[in-house]
């Protein structure tokens, strides 16, 4: 894990520390899997283009679990996730695999966020961010909000 | 705008579902997002955190497997979660057969430790139509509570899913 954070050591448009990720059509199926949702709509073609999507697309669910490591990662162990919030805006297509293991060329997914308030509510040191899921061309596909509760170094 | 035999399921009960948190579960799940925080891995690693023990990533709780999900034994199936049933069959009826996920907002309170019991009980909080690009589409908001074996609130979800 990383150095923990705290609550002195960001301000207002702190950065959060990116985290990369790559969908595949094989993480698709191991999130299917892992979380129960087997809408078709994620692995079969002719039943994503008669939904209006073309292909298979990347659960939203998925990208929001993205998110939600984007924020457990940065805060720490000692840190804690209050709020949270995004929304699926635009479609994400997975790459598909080339080997077993290994992925095709592609896209890489960059979940980022910044600090856009710092304050103490009862005696819990919180900070809200904005974050967001970007896609290779740099569109937020998937943005969202989230608050945190950090420890202090008092 | 949108006609009774939608509306009408505003406000009403979509189904309580009672699931328990098992460590292999909750690795399956971090191993989909790749993500390798040793809170959800490693057992000793975690006794010595201030959680004493593995815990579930805060959105675990949400997945499809344990929210609203009818078991093969009929024991989830009850007269609430069918009117969740019952509505995306009236969103059919009225033209709106395609579905998508269109986000969710959390309120976390309280830590998921692997062998808890969660409680889930799902709300159909609000039905609201709307004029968009492509047509008509629908907004339906879905509120979900999480106690769990304590009685202890561990979060509250609000999901929206878009009909089409």
């Amino acid at each position: 894990m990383a150095k923990q954070l705290y609550w002195e050591d960001v301000e207002i448009d702190s950065k959060v520390t990116t985290l990369p990720k790559v969908a595949t059509s094989q993480m698709l199926v191991k999130w299917a899997g892992a979380s129960g949702d087997f809408n078709p709509l994620h692995y079969d073609n002719s039943f994503a283009e008669s939904q209006g999507v073309g292909k298979p697309i990347v659960h939203g669910a998925l990208k929001r679990q993205w998110l939600i490591q984007l924020m457990t990662d940065w805060i720490g162990e000692e840190g804690t996730l209050k709020k949270f919030s995004c929304q699926y805006r635009s479609m994400d297509y997975p790459r598909t695999m080339k080997t077993m293991t290994e992925p095709q060329e592609g896209g890489t997914w960059y979940c980022k966020g910044k600090v856009t308030k710092k304050y103490v509510e009862g005696d819990e040191h919180c900070v809200d961010c904005i974050i967001r899921v970007e896609n290779e061309k740099g569109e937020a596909t998937t943005p969202g909000r989230a608050t945190v509760i950090l420890p202090t170094r008092g | 705008m949108l006609p009774e035999e939608i509306t009408q399921f505003i406000g009403k009960e979509a189904g309580t579902s009672i699931f328990e948190v098992e460590r292999e579960t909750i690795r399956r799940f971090a191993d989909a997002v790749d993500d390798s925080n040793p809170l959800y891995w490693d057992e000793e690693y975690a006794k010595k955190s201030r959680y004493g023990s593995i815990i579930a990533p805060p959105g675990f709780i949400s997945s499809p497997w344990f929210s609203g999900r009818p078991t093969k034994w009929g024991k989830k199936s009850t007269s609430s979660s069918e009117a969740r049933g019952d509505l995306i069959l009236a969103l059919a009826k009225a033209g709106f057969w395609r579905a998508l996920d269109g986000g969710i907002e959390y309120e976390f309170s309280c830590p998921v430790r692997a062998g808890d019991t969660i409680t889930a009980s799902s709300r159909i909080k609000d039905i609201i139509g709307r004029e968009g690009r492509t047509g008509k589409m629908v907004f339906l908001i879905r509120e979900t509570t999480y106690t769990n074996q304590n009685g202890e609130a561990v979060a509250k979800a609000r999901q929206t899913s878009i009909h089409r």
